[in-house]
């Protein structure tokens, strides 16, 4: 019974790619990194409805609480803050130049641009740790000290995990032929990458500025 | 061209499903997606046993009036663990692995758009069932604050452990929440890009829509879930602020983010037992689906809508008036779209010519059923009532009728609907008609006496009552235990017809659709050549062919 029902499953696969070659429709289900693409932005906007439902309550504490800011503490410094910000959304930029370079395989090239990205994510990280180490109030300091701590630690991870990710890519970026089957894992990272910096412009905006 | 002799031979290293020495397949991390949407159908079910234990525990105590049968703490960590192992455990799991197995055979593909995230996605639900499982043997056992897991109930630690009931309820519903978007993602590609040559959105049958519209739901509302948690978990073990009221927290703000989440969920649940029954009508009836494409579009307005009425759950949370009005009329405007399709397997069943086996026995009583659910929902839907039967036995009757009575049975009429598909066996008649009466009677026997309870005014989620109380109480407990006993024939049936049942043939049905052109059950790759559609689906009475290559789609019909 089994041999028998093996059998014509070796025969399929000439069966298949002798009717995709013939008619050329079928190549759309073939199209994985097509298919990650698609999936990752799936994801991402998924993704975007937890830090939406953060800036919610964000703005729910902030327009009902009782006692809002922790006692003493008059509001946060925006000078700091104000130039982490410009650095991450000109890496945005820098981002796609290497994108760009590589879509002309420059490999080079990518990677003096992809490897600024990084310095410039990692000088956000560095600017926000030392913003934390000097605020006077902690994270279980009432409602402001918890979605403050909240907010940007959520973001900061992501951060992190783009600097992560753009780390791999770089190394892989050394690898013979990996670009052969497609720049995917460079254009999600990219795309990631501009999410986490779209998010920080709200992020900021609620946070620093409407005070 | 060149890779042709590899994948050869990693065709011949992966056995058929059909083959019967090879049950050893579900216990791997196999990534075909017929494998894990059986995976995902056991492991549910075995969970839906051990919510129903509870449920038994929690009616036992409820024969009498008295609270002498189980301590009042382990009474709330019971009803706790009920409502989280029934939704999380067995409702979406059970119905994402039905849409698993479906889905690719519905629309023509040959596996999900990434098969190790699904074999991911699965595996995490055996994980998170054990966690869960766990807080028993955690100092102050389970959780007690409902499936809800409402502040500042929910952040009572009274042993003052950092591993407490509380704490693993909220993992397990975090891992979960991770293996849904998870599923979903994949659900949403699979859908939107794998669909075969011909296969317009038109022409997609209407449980791939509902699954469709429901996989939507879960991207758009679980993260609000999964912020709530997040946030709740912090104040559980870090000590922050965000829902705790003695410190300045908002405990209303975590019901917003629950119930902007577990409202939709009910539609992520009860969509694909839409789609189960535009599936079941046209095949017993012999007839299309009435008005298929407003069938198929109001599962997405029903998405749409969704989004916007999770505050009826907080009439009585100090809601303003505006709010409740608001929130009044999106819930009624939602039974338009739901009452449409309700018209519709209506007129689909209407002057039928009517096969009342297993499957549409359990689809007709899943309909009638649900039509009761949605008069007592549009009841609650009105603040006036709500206001009254709030937080009563009133709510708890209404929305077992949903879930039991039209997901459960819906999902039944599915596995036998679909089991010869499966298994390439037949399940008995007889067994199934059987379970089919003794589910239909416990049921109603179990859930209608809740109707009256609440109007009278028992509250839910008490141990003990006022004797007045006790005759429908009695009623209901019995209906339980009868609930409890159909559950045997059922798992009598499923295994010992997939052991030794009749050999199925590839249509037994006679059923249109993609997934009954293919072999019972189809082979690793479901299609050997990727289908041609052609027509619309449900074309019953009708001589059109579904698909332009019927007899490429497999090579080795004769050799069976």
């Amino acid at each position: 019974m089994n041999p028998t029902k093996i059998d014509p499953s070796l025969n399929s696969h000439v069966e298949s790619t002798h009717i995709s070659g013939l008619h050329g429709t079928v190549e759309h289900t073939h199209d994985e990194a097509g298919n990650s693409m698609f999936g990752f932005i799936v994801f991402l906007l998924s993704e975007s409805v937890i830090f939406l439902s953060f800036f919610a309550g964000y703005i729910v504490y902030k327009t009902t609480a009782l006692d809002w800011l922790p006692k003493g503490f008059t509001g946060l410094e925006t000078h700091e803050p104000a130039i982490n910000t410009v650095v991450l959304v000109s890496s945005s930029f820098v981002i796609y130049i290497a994108e760009r370079f590589l879509h002309v395989k420059n490999l080079w090239g990518f990677r003096a641009f992809w490897l600024l990205t990084m310095a410039m994510g990692s000088y956000f990280l560095y600017g926000q740790a030392v913003e934390w180490r000097n605020l006077p109030f902690g994270f279980t300091d009432g409602v402001f000290g918890g979605t403050f701590y909240l907010l940007t630690g959520f973001h900061g991870l992501h951060v992190m995990t783009g600097v992560l990710l753009q780390t791999i890519m770089l190394g892989r970026s050394f690898i013979p032929g990996n670009y052969d089957k497609g720049e995917f894992g460079v254009a999600a990272t990219s795309l990631f990458w501009h999410f986490v910096d779209v998010i920080w412009i709200i992020l900021f905006i609620l946070i620093y500025i409407w005070q | 061209m060149t890779n042709l002799s590899v994948e050869t031979i990693t065709q011949i290293e992966q056995p058929l499903p059909g083959a019967p020495d090879n049950w050893k397949r579900f216990f791997s991390f196999s990534t075909d997606h017929k494998v894990i949407g059986i995976q995902y159908l056991v492991t549910s079910f075995f969970f839906f046993l051990i919510g129903g234990i509870f449920a038994m525990i929690i009616r036992g105590e409820l024969i009498t009036p008295e609270a002498d049968l189980l301590d009042r703490a382990v009474y709330n960590a019971m009803f706790t663990m009920h409502g989280t192992v029934m939704l999380f455990l067995w409702t979406f799991p059970s119905l994402v692995g039905l849409s698993n197995y479906l889905v690719p055979l519905m629309i023509g593909a040959k596996d999900m758009a990434f098969p190790r995230l699904n074999a991911a996605a699965f595996w995490m639900v055996p994980v998170f069932g054990v966690i869960l499982m766990a807080s028993f043997f955690v100092p102050g056992g389970p959780s007690q604050s409902g499936w809800w897991a409402y502040p500042p109930v929910s952040l009572q630690n009274p042993t003052g452990n950092l591993i407490n009931g509380q704490m693993l309820w909220l993992l397990a519903v975090a891992i979960s929440g991770v293996s849904s978007i998870m599923g979903a993602v994949n659900f949403v590609t699979t859908i939107v890009r794998m669909r075969s040559p011909g296969m317009t959105w038109f022409r997609m049958p209407v449980f791939v829509w509902t699954v469709l519209a429901a996989q939507i739901i879960q991207l758009f509302g679980l993260p609000a879930l999964t912020a709530g948690a997040v946030m709740l978990l912090l104040d559980l073990t870090v000590g922050t602020s965000f829902f705790d009221p003695a410190k300045g927290g908002d405990p209303i703000l975590f019901q917003h983010f629950f119930w902007f989440y577990s409202h939709p969920a009910v539609y992520v649940i009860i969509l694909p037992i839409f789609g189960i029954f535009s599936e079941i009508f046209p095949v017993y009836a012999r007839k299309p689906l009435f008005g298929y494409k407003v069938v198929a579009i109001s599962s997405l307005i029903i998405t749409g809508l969704s989004g916007i009425v999770w505050v009826h759950h907080m009439f009585a949370s100090g809601t303003p008036g505006w709010m409740r009005m608001v929130f009044m009329a999106t819930t009624m405007l939602i039974s338009v779209p739901t009452g449409i399709k309700v018209f519709a397997w209506v007129a689909t069943v209407w002057g039928g010519k009517l096969r009342l086996n297993t499957p549409m026995l359990f689809a007709l009583g899943g309909l009638v059923m649900f039509v009761f659910a949605g008069i007592t929902g549009i009841m609650l839907a009105s603040v006036p009532i709500d206001i009254h039967v709030n937080n009563t036995y009133f709510v708890v009757g209404h929305f077992h009728y949903v879930i039991y009575g039209a997901v459960v049975m819906g999902m039944y009429a599915a596995l036998y609907h679909w089991f010869p598909k499966m298994t390439g066996r037949m399940y008995s008649e007889g067994l199934g008609k059987l379970h089919f009466a003794l589910t239909f009677l416990g049921t109603n026997l179990n859930f209608f006496p809740m109707h009256p309870l609440g109007l009278q005014g028992m509250p839910r989620r008490v141990a003990s009552y006022d004797p007045e109380f006790a005759f429908w109480n009695v009623v209901a407990s019995l209906g339980a235990f009868l609930l409890g006993m159909s559950t045997l024939p059922f798992i009598l049936n499923m295994i010992g017809s997939w052991v030794q049942g009749e050999k199925a043939p590839q249509n037994p049905w006679r059923a249109i659709g993609l997934e009954w052109l293919v072999s019972s059950p189809p082979t690793v790759e479901n299609f050997e050549e990727l289908p041609i559609v052609i027509s619309e689906p449900y074309g019953y009475g009708k001589s059109e062919p579904l698909v332009a290559n019927p007899d490429a789609l497999e090579v080795s019909h004769e050799s069976n």
